[in-house]
């Protein structure tokens, strides 16, 4: 079957109820998507999917066709880093950082749907788990992207390649 | 707070440069990972062509420094404070450094030039400043001297600044880079001649950095060992008995056979079954498919109940390890016109790191590697060898950074699985990883104790006695049984010790704490923040029980009892005055404190929240530390804040529970933890005093519940002794 994972049409062989999570770490080497629960609660798995943040570890690959444009970790931001990792970057987000690809994927799909929100909008919408306890920047993080992409608006351009 | 200004700055030179690296490397790796492509870092010390000044510090041609780091990375960011402390005394370019792990059989082979390797109980930086900083000095004066030779010059007339060497007199000016390669040579210093600087002169230590290991965990490029991959590279699911102890009797590995990718279905040790297949998805949905009779043996028969019942018995039972003594509790309890009694508890917990255990490990009857995560390499290496039946000295281990580890990863259970399973698969890597349910269930649980507190109190509200009596499981026993004393556990007291890292910060004048030891059947371990956790739980409650018993203020009744222990009550004060304890508080919000000292360091928290209709929500914390110095205060913020989360999840939901000999919760949807929007504000405030080094990983999760416990009291004059929250009529909004 053939899938289109940031920008690229690919195909895979592989048992129809294969979660998406592992075709792309197990077939395509994409090892960014990370594997933590297997039962969509953790957010470790999180891609785009027509540019909305999906859990992958449940959804299998027979729900997915061509026409749906995959985005992962190694794709959000190519050329230069998505504002969110920008902002992870700068006030240093990540602990272990086991997690931040799947954060960081859910809360660009976030604020490309909701690019000013609330304090209670973020904590309703982020619920990936962290256990090194990165939410207060978290937190920090979403809020500086926010002003980024705000600015980058002004400006003209996306980061994202689908 | 600590949110730096500067770290704008140290991002914008570091990460700039690498980022263009970082992309470019990226995109060549985008496809198949074999090996290590990882684009900066963590190259083998082997592969490293330029030569070491010492075994701390590499200097490359282009100026780079790379500083070997031999502790271990697992979120809590003293990476990066030991290169500071390194950086701090070469008197290099910080700008220009980067890291370099080492890995414990080179370490082995070199007489642990590196020292231990070992990376739990908070003790990276405050294990190890001494000797970075003495490396860091050597090197230095390797390069000076090096360029001095080549001026024909005394190395006295020449000065170092960020890694440019210049002879005064003269003017004359070289790098690091350039004389590298003669600096190797010179015979290094003697320790006695080096002479570190004065913290208060640090301008690398001590300040605000951007973690030097960032970048690849931004967009996915980080290989951690479960993303670990090698040429003809096999996936191992392992399966233990759950019930712990119990034994594999049998397994009909035909039913799974052909199922898409299978190679073997084997076992792997008396208790354990593992499916080896091309891919871990295949490998999961085979095991879970494969038919398994256990040997439960008579762990079968425990639960929660039938544990807290023994529990309860120690609670009263006679024993003879005590941990702290002064005067005679016993007799000045008997003898008390008022005594206050309460007990406690606290369930077993799970580590949950995100990263479920992997290692990749190749056996070739002449050698055994492994790669991946360990916190203890050491003892990993160790546990390998072992498993392998090869010497230490064709064993290897690549360690990793690790995706979240807080003491489970002190155990080496995985790298023995691993091990025993490549030794049936010779010369083919093969990768263990455990599902989510596995580690769930085969976790090394934090312990489970209950502890009963009886105060004598007089009419002024003097403590003229204190007993607590802890009772339950012993980490040691299971984990360390050489360790264990005269005092039964030797860890079983932290935060309640008479003197040292884990010193009371209380003068009772009759004071007896003692353990009644009941070791259950669920493994253990070494869980962040250890026993300090459940200890401070227990005494800063209990002591909140007295204040509000004497009628008297929380904190003015603490300083009567913390005369004798001023940093212990410096950080409490400074807690309590962030919060605004002397002034009113907000309509509806109540407030609570706590304090302990754990890991060497002082720490404190007071807790704003309010409570309505039963529905508790935090509002606010403000946490004190007091670690003696801090070699990089936005990380010791984020380690301080981040605290929070460890030390309020058990609080709120957390607890593994036993079931017919088993843990029952098996993934998040019933080991729940908490997420963003459960966090409370936390404000930092790190006050180091000098003069001792403490640690700041752990410290800080035993006061978060303790503060907020006592603010719900505060609150509602409820007061919640058995954790976690869930489990009363409180809920959590």
């Amino acid at each position: 079957m053939k899938l289109t994972i940031n920008g690229q049409v690919t195909e895979v062989d592989v048992e129809d109820d294969t979660p998406l999570l592992w075709v792309l770490r197990e077939q395509l080497g994409l090892t960014g998507t990370k594997y933590g629960c297997g039962i969509a609660l953790c957010g470790a798995c999180t891609v785009h999917i027509d540019g909305v943040a999906q859990r992958s570890c449940v959804l299998p690959i027979n729900a997915v066709n061509e026409s749906q444009k995959i985005t992962t970790i190694e794709g959000l931001g190519v050329q230069q880093f998505h504002p969110v990792q920008e902002a992870w970057a700068e006030i240093d987000v990540a602990q272990c950082g086991f997690c931040q690809p799947g954060m960081i994927m859910a809360v660009s799909s976030l604020l490309a749907e909701n690019p000013d929100p609330t304090d209670e909008e973020i904590q309703s919408e982020i619920t990936n788990i962290c256990r090194c306890g990165t939410y207060p920047r978290v937190l920090e993080g979403v809020k500086l992207a926010a002003q980024r992409m705000a600015s980058n608006e002004k400006a003209g351009g996306s980061n994202e390649q689908a | 707070m600590n949110k730096p200004e500067a770290q704008t700055h140290a991002n914008g030179g570091v990460n700039l440069s690498r980022r263009g690296f970082l992309k470019g490397s990226g995109a060549a790796a985008g496809a198949f990972v074999f090996g290590f492509s990882v684009p900066f870092s963590q190259s083998a010390l082997a592969q490293s062509d330029s030569p070491e000044v010492n075994a701390w510090v590499v200097v490359q041609p282009d100026e780079t420094v790379l500083i070997r780091i031999a502790r271990q990375e697992m979120g809590q960011g003293s990476l990066t404070g030991l290169a500071q402390l390194v950086a701090e005394e070469l008197e290099c370019d910080w700008e220009n450094v980067d890291f370099d792990l080492v890995k414990p059989g080179q370490n082995r082979e070199r007489d642990n030039v590196w020292g231990s390797q070992f990376t739990a109980g908070s003790t990276a930086i405050r294990g190890s400043h001494e000797y970075l900083r003495q490396g860091g000095a050597a090197a230095r004066m390797m390069l000076t001297e090096a360029a001095a030779r080549q001026w024909q010059v005394p190395a006295g007339e020449c000065n170092v600044s960020e890694g440019v060497i210049t002879h005064e007199p003269s003017g004359r000016t070289t790098t690091y880079g350039a004389v590298v390669g003669a600096a190797s040579d010179i015979e290094p210093p003697k320790t006695e001649s080096i002479t570190l600087k004065d913290p208060k002169d640090w301008r690398i230590a001590g300040k605000d950095k951007a973690r030097l290991d960032t970048l690849d965990k931004l967009d996915g490029s980080l290989v951690y060992g479960a993303d670990y991959s090698m040429p003809g590279m096999l996936v191992a699911v392992p399966k233990a008995c759950p019930v712990h102890g119990g034994k594999l009797k049998s397994f009909d590995a035909k039913a799974v056979k052909d199922m898409p990718g299978v190679k073997q279905v084997l076992r792997v040790d008396d208790e354990t079954v593992a499916v080896v297949a091309d891919t871990f998805w295949r490998a999961q949905k085979a095991l879970k498919a494969l038919p398994i009779e256990w040997d439960e043996g008579e762990n079968a028969k425990v639960s929660s109940d039938s544990i807290a019942e023994k529990l309860r018995e120690g609670l009263t039972a006679d024993t003879s390890f005590v941990g702290n003594q002064a005067g005679d509790a016993k007799d000045a309890l008997a003898k008390a016109e008022r005594v206050i009694e309460a007990d406690y508890s606290y369930p077993y917990q799970n580590h949950a790191q995100m990263e479920t255990l992997a290692a990749t490990v190749r056996w070739r009857k002449n050698g055994c590697e492994m790669w991946g995560p360990t916190q203890v390499p050491g003892a990993a290496l160790a546990a390998l060898a072992e498993a392998a039946e090869l010497p230490q000295e064709v064993c290897e281990i690549h360690t990793m950074r690790i995706g979240g580890s807080f003491g489970r990863r002190a155990a080496t259970d995985y790298i023995r699985q691993a091990t025993l399973i490549a030794r049936q698969i010779p010369d083919t890597p093969i990768k263990l990883m455990w599902t989510r349910e596995e580690d769930m269930r085969q976790g090394r649980f934090h312990p489970v104790t209950q502890c009963r507190l009886r105060a004598a109190m007089d009419d002024e509200g003097h403590v003229q006695a204190l007993h607590m009596r802890l009772s339950g499981q012993s980490i040691m026993a299971y984990a360390m049984p050489q360790a264990m004393g005269d005092n039964g556990d030797p860890v079983a007291y932290q935060g309640l010790e008479p003197e040292g890292d884990m010193a009371l910060g209380y003068s009772v004048p009759n004071l007896l704490v003692d353990h009644a030891m009941h070791n259950p059947h669920i493994r253990p371990g070494f869980w962040r923040g250890v026993n300090l956790n459940q200890n401070t739980l227990y005494l800063e409650s209990f002591i909140d029980e007295l204040a509000h018993a004497a009628g008297q203020d929380p904190l003015a009744f603490r300083r009567k009892l913390m005369a004798k222990h001023p940093k212990h009550l410096a950080v409490l004060e400074a807690a309590a005055e962030g919060i605004g304890w002397d002034s009113k508080p907000p309509e509806g919000i109540y407030r609570g404190i706590a304090q302990v000292k754990g890991f060497g360091s002082y720490v404190a928290a007071a807790a704003e929240v309010s409570v309505t209709d039963g529905k508790v929500k935090m509002h606010r914390i403000v946490a004190a530390t007091d670690p003696g110095h801090v070699i990089n205060p936005q990380q010791v913020e984020a380690q301080v804040a981040g605290s929070f989360v460890y030390g309020l999840s058990p609080m709120l939901y957390s607890e593994a529970t036993v079931k017919d000999g088993r843990i029952e919760q098996e993934n998040f949807n019933t080991y729940k933890v908490m997420t963003l929007k459960d966090m409370p504000k936390v404000e930092v405030i790190t006050m180091p005093s000098g003069g001792f080094w403490g640690g700041v990983g752990e410290p800080t999760i035993a006061v978060a519940a303790p503060a907020v416990l006592n603010a719900i009291f505060a609150a509602t004059g409820k007061r919640i002794r058995n954790i976690p929250l869930k489990n009363t009529d409180l809920t959590v909004s």
